[in-house]
């Protein structure tokens, strides 16, 4: 089986909620799901975010509709690391 | 996510708080001097029957509760129609779905009923020693000096909250606002005796 244990994703996202709130809220998606997020540029009404989701299975479709349902934009996936585990 | 902790977040998502508390006290403050005025009218009419009384204040309170709604639906909802599409705007992709297109719809509700229900409960209170003197209750003084000096009390308390809010002596905005009610009681009796 095929398991993505870590994404780091390219995020742009209203000034509210703001970061912890949005963070928590990824993290809320997973059961294991461990976040970790960047503020790389404040605009007026926008920032852009460097994500990353670590998890045992981290699952691509629900972090993205997470993060769309909050309000954010997935701008692109920067880094993927996935792993080929023997099915048990 | 119950109903409080999703009130909290779209009144934080859309920085509302302010808002809906200054829609509160503004109305609330209505409500309570409109039914001061139409209690001292009636009390210098003299002759008029309590259930009359009620029912004129009570159509105003209902009515003012109407208009407060109404009003706020509409220039709420206009204004965060404009915001989500500023917001839109610059995400450059479509908010409706998210939690920021809710708060957008969900908000001009919110602050309606803020708005509405302020000043009729504030009348409502004022007007419950009309309600006990209508269902029995024997008072020792007439129920409209009981309503007015309810009205007085909730005009003092919301200065009470005012006070708090900035941060400065609650009893000198209490006063403040008693002050205006006086002032408005003093040109009712100047002008309806």
């Amino acid at each position: 089986m095929l398991a993505v244990k870590r994404i780091i994703l390219d995020v742009l996202k209203p000034h509210q909620p703001n970061a912890l709130e949005f963070c928590q809220a990824i993290a809320n998606a997973g059961t294991d799901y461990r976040v970790r997020l960047t503020v790389l540029e404040v605009d007026e009404k926008t920032e852009t975010l460097q994500i990353e989701v670590t998890g045992n299975i981290v699952d691509f479709d629900v972090v993205q509709s997470t993060i769309s349902d909050i309000g954010g934009s997935l701008h692109s996936i920067d880094e993927v690391e996935v792993q080929n585990e023997p099915d048990s | 996510m119950n109903l409080i902790h999703k009130i909290k977040f779209i009144l934080r998502l859309t920085r509302s708080h302010n808002i809906v508390r200054r829609y509160f006290i503004v109305n609330g403050f209505d409500g309570a001097l409109t039914m001061l005025g139409l209690i001292m009218g009636f009390i210098f009419s003299r002759t008029i029957e309590l259930s009359v009384i009620l029912n004129a204040c009570l159509g105003a309170a209902i009515a003012l509760g109407m208009s407060g709604m109404s009003s706020a639906y509409v220039s709420e909802s206009a204004e965060r129609h404009r915001e989500l599409e500023q917001l839109e705007d610059a995400m450059m992709s479509d908010l409706k779905d998210s939690s920021h297109g809710e708060a957008a719809r969900r908000v001009p509700w919110l602050v309606a009923l803020v708005n509405g229900f302020a000043p009729l409960i504030f009348s409502l209170l004022i007007l419950m020693p009309l309600f006990l003197s209508i269902a029995g209750v024997v008072f020792p003084v007439s129920p409209l000096y009981i309503a007015i000096l309810i009205a007085l009390l909730l005009v003092f308390l919301l200065g009470v909250f005012l006070g708090r809010i900035a941060g400065v002596s609650w009893l000198r905005s209490g006063i403040q606002t008693l002050f205006i009610a006086t002032v408005t009681a003093t040109l009712i009796y100047l002008f309806t005796r």
